[in-house]
């Protein structure tokens, strides 16, 4: 009896728990799910968010050492050496072949089109967004592999063991850049003005559309010259006859944002260099930028001021002044008068030129200049820089020490002094001045930022209006009408404090190519824009020639890094003593020529890519 | 007793391990495939490790290839695998245009090596730098050549400019060139003699000789051609 009754009381706790279906369906506490998520407005966002995350840069704030590449920076990190001691670029340097980022952007895409749950506005905004972030990524391989498969849709595979139906060829290259130019044509009206930095606007898409235009044109116009980087099938190369059209396209998409005013030049601080240093550092009603990846102290944070600041003022023990603007740039910067100049370190009849002050000998030049490097003498955060490499003495013996800021006795002195600066240069020193300068463009002033707990907050800027103007200009000339383009680069150069406006008649390709050098450096254009006026290989052309002395052509070669040593004058009596005088010199690092081959205008299509899809054809010159 | 065998046990894997490794490995590839890519006969120079070619071997899962550098003098040696390969020159590599092979009847030519094997490979070149004599001191070295436009017809490429290379070591091209003179294509009146100086820079250190050769290079075409490398004692 007592069996039956223990076995009817199972049977129904059993029974009981089984019915409960709830038990086993339910809802997860730790993970949302697609149908959660697309109900609600919030979480679109953050899976937004991370699409918006993902976007690829070459080189930014958060990839110094990628800088250190060219001919603009020198990397005073011993283990960035090679990037200087390397002569070949990699043929898949800057490759990229990112198709699962691209389908989880179409994946978004198809289930936004299905969340009927959501405002119709911010759904159709959400979708906009998607869009420009696909013509991102797609702009993003274009101008690195060329022609690369256009797919709008997530591929689902049927598992029926033939995947060749999921292989689709390479598109033209001009066709990528058709799509990204359309894409924003269609989406800019769903955007809004403006109001965001970091999402896309109306302004983001617009500047877009003109960089990706200018591209195109300027291939077409420019890639005549290297016949050779060019495919059959047009997935590499574009026809000459299409420039022209681009180039309106360009012209048009940057008047359209310019003519919208909702963005000006950044105008705030007297001082021009100030205000330049300060366009990328101001995130309170900055005009001038469109489109930023912005951080935020105690959420997201980067660490390029911990690498970049000057080493006298760091706030951590183990890091700091890794980048070192090359001598190279640094003399690109034109002197007030529009013309061109080396550093003057002697005078013409070769006799050296004696400074009263380390700054004078960069007095007179655009003020760019100081708002993007820290120059010898100048201040950073209120203090002022250290850099001096020792004393010259009247024999032209020097005296100076390995260590920063070292002390050595001077002759008829009896106790030791100071004979080098706090932040160098010391050949082979690291983590200091090693060529003498160091960058100030992005580097943060807030106390703090250069601290490993807490990082910098300064935002990447992505499109700014000053680009804007600079791509109109460009598209302008390219148009023939000289004219309109000296009057939008005027604009640039004005805000930057060159006081005379150039003529319709000064304006060339060489100024274009020089504006865009000194106005856009260490912002991720260096590359792409020398790729596109076919100049790379001309100025990386692998031949380790002297510094140039006409920094104003647009295809002088600069194939290694320079840097600059202050010395002071130690000889008692005489009218130089503690004057200043400079030389130019090659880092001890840096002893090979950079070469950009012709098989680097496009990225190599690794070989796995190829066996997987044989429809895809080789990039040229591999 | 009971360590013993646990020893012997171990050693006796040891060995097993080690003898194992002759049976478990492939052999190293011991075919040797060499020869000079040569314009009737005549070895077409080159800068390093600029200009090279393509094997594939076909059947394998994946589809990569073996990349085998041509040398500053037009030689090449690769050690290969016994098979069958499909040789192929990159269009836009090396200063010369293919010449389509009879068997093919295009740029892939077939190679079945079983066998070690020397083999000269025939290319088209723009241009020969012929009759090149190069000799000079410690203060300067003096070259002069000839240049023989072997590509006339619709393919035919004008030359960009002859240059001079001097180099500390016997890598001489403009990579690695101490001192050059260089006169451009437009500037050249006589093709059949031409005469190139240049200075001898101070080397550190010390040095009693210069390498030094002669390269063309032609329009449009990213390899530059080059003469033979010749050492120059002072």
């Amino acid at each position: 009896m007592k069996k039956i009754i223990l076995s009817i009381c199972t049977c129904l706790a059993l029974l009981t728990g089984c019915n409960d279906e709830e038990f086993l369906t339910r809802q997860p506490t730790d993970l949302l799910t697609e149908d959660q998520v697309w109900e609600n407005e919030d979480l679109v966002l953050s899976v937004l968010a991370d699409l918006y995350n993902r976007l690829p840069d070459y080189q930014s704030v958060e990839i110094w050492w990628e800088f250190a590449n060219f001919d603009e920076l020198f990397a005073s990190n011993a283990g960035d050496y090679y990037r200087h001691q390397n002569q070949d670029y990699d043929y898949d340097d800057w490759g990229i072949w990112d198709y699962s980022y691209i389908r989880d952007i179409n994946l978004f895409l198809v289930k936004a089109q299905e969340a009927g749950n959501l405002d119709a506005e911010s759904r159709s905004r959400f979708i906009a967004e998607a869009r420009f972030i696909r013509a991102m990524v797609y702009f993003e391989h274009v101008k690195r592999m060329g022609g690369v498969p256009l797919i709008l849709e997530p591929l689902e595979y049927d598992n029926s063991g033939d995947p060749t139906y999921l292989q689709h060829p390479r598109a033209k290259e001009y066709e990528i850049y058709d799509f990204v130019i359309s894409e924003m044509e269609s989406i800019k009206s769903e955007l809004p003005e403006g109001g965001t930095y970091s999402r896309a606007t109306k302004g983001a898409a617009l500047a877009l559309q003109s960089r990706a235009a200018l591209y195109a044109g300027s291939i077409a116009k420019y890639g005549q010259s290297t016949p050779n980087v060019s495919l059959p099938g047009d997935e590499v190369g574009i026809p000459l006859s299409m420039a022209s059209d681009y180039y309106t396209l360009a012209l048009a998409a940057a008047e359209e944002l310019i003519k919208s005013g909702t963005y000006q030049l950044y105008n705030n601080d007297a001082n021009r260099s100030e205000n330049f240093a300060n366009l990328f550092l101001t995130k309170n009603n900055n005009p001038e930028v469109i489109f930023a990846k912005d951080f935020l102290v105690q959420a997201t944070t980067h660490g390029f001021t911990i690498d970049a600041i000057p080493r006298s003022l760091r706030e951590e023990n183990t890091a700091g002044g890794k980048l070192n603007p090359s001598l190279n740039l640094v003399q690109s910067f034109e002197l007030m008068d529009n013309s061109f100049a080396p550093l003057p370190t002697t005078d013409p009849s070769g006799a050296v030129i004696y400074y009263e002050n380390p700054q004078d000998i960069f007095s007179g030049r655009d003020p760019r200049l100081a708002g993007t490097v820290i120059l010898p003498g100048s201040t950073f955060r209120g203090a002022e820089v250290d850099i001096w490499a020792g004393y010259k003495l009247q024999d032209g013996s020097i005296v100076t020490s390995d260590q920063l800021g070292g002390r050595a006795t001077l002759p008829g002195q009896t106790d030791p002094e100071q004979v080098v600066g706090y932040d160098g240069p010391i050949a082979n020193l690291e983590w200091s001045a090693q060529n003498g300068f160091y960058l100030r463009k992005y580097v943060d002033t807030q106390v703090g930022s250069g601290q490993r707990g807490t990082g910098s907050s300064v935002w990447w800027i992505r499109f700014r209006y000053a680009e804007v103007l600079l791509n109109a200009a460009e598209a302008a000339y390219e148009l023939g009408d000289p004219v309109k383009a000296v009057n939008y680069m005027n604009q640039v150069r004005r805000r930057a404090g060159m006081p005379i406006d150039l003529t319709p008649a000064e304006m060339d390709f060489d100024r274009i190519v020089h504006e865009r050098k000194v106005e856009l450096s260490f912002e991720n254009h260096i590359l792409w824009d020398l790729k596109r006026w076919r100049l790379a290989h001309q100025v990386w052309n692998g031949e380790a020639v002297p510094l140039t002395d006409t920094p104003g052509d647009a295809d002088a070669i600069s194939t290694r890094v320079f840097g600059l040593k202050p010395y002071k004058i130690y000889s008692p009596g005489s009218p130089n003593h503690l004057k200043y005088v400079f030389e130019e010199f090659i880092p001890t690092p840096v002893f090979n020529a950079h070469r950009f081959r012709l098989g680097n205008y496009y990225s190599k299509i690794s070989d796995n890519i190829l066996t997987d899809n044989p429809k895809i054809v080789r990039n040229p010159n591999h | 007793m009971k360590n013993n065998i646990k020893y012997l046990l171990g050693i006796s894997l040891l060995a097993i391990g080690i003898s194992s490794c002759a049976y478990d490995n492939y052999d190293e590839p011991k075919l040797l495939f060499e020869g000079n890519l040569v314009y009737n006969g005549y070895p077409i120079g080159v800068s390093y490790n600029d200009v090279y070619f393509q094997l594939y071997e076909e059947g394998w899962q994946t589809f990569g290839n073996i990349s085998v550098a041509i040398d500053q003098a037009g030689s090449f040696s690769s050690l290969l695998f016994s098979g069958d390969y499909k040789l192929i020159i990159p269009a836009d590599q090396g200063p010369f245009m293919n010449i389509p092979n009879p068997e093919t009847s295009s740029d892939t030519i077939p190679l079945n090596l079983r066998t070690g094997l020397t083999m000269d490979i025939e290319v088209l070149p723009y241009y020969m730098i012929r009759n090149v004599t190069i000799t000079g001191n410690s203060t300067s070295v003096l070259a002069s050549f000839g240049i023989e436009q072997v590509i006339t017809n619709s393919d035919a490429r004008p030359i960009n400019e002859a240059v001079l290379y001097l180099s500390k070591t016997a890598f001489v091209d403009g990579r690695t060139s101490i001192s050059a003179a260089r006169v451009s294509g437009s500037d050249i009146t006589d093709l059949s003699s031409i005469n190139l100086t240049t200075s001898v820079p101070t080397i550190s250190p010390t040095q009693g000789y210069v390498y030094a050769r002669v390269g063309l290079k032609i329009e449009g075409v990213e390899d530059m051609i080059f003469s033979a490398i010749e050492r120059v004692d002072f």
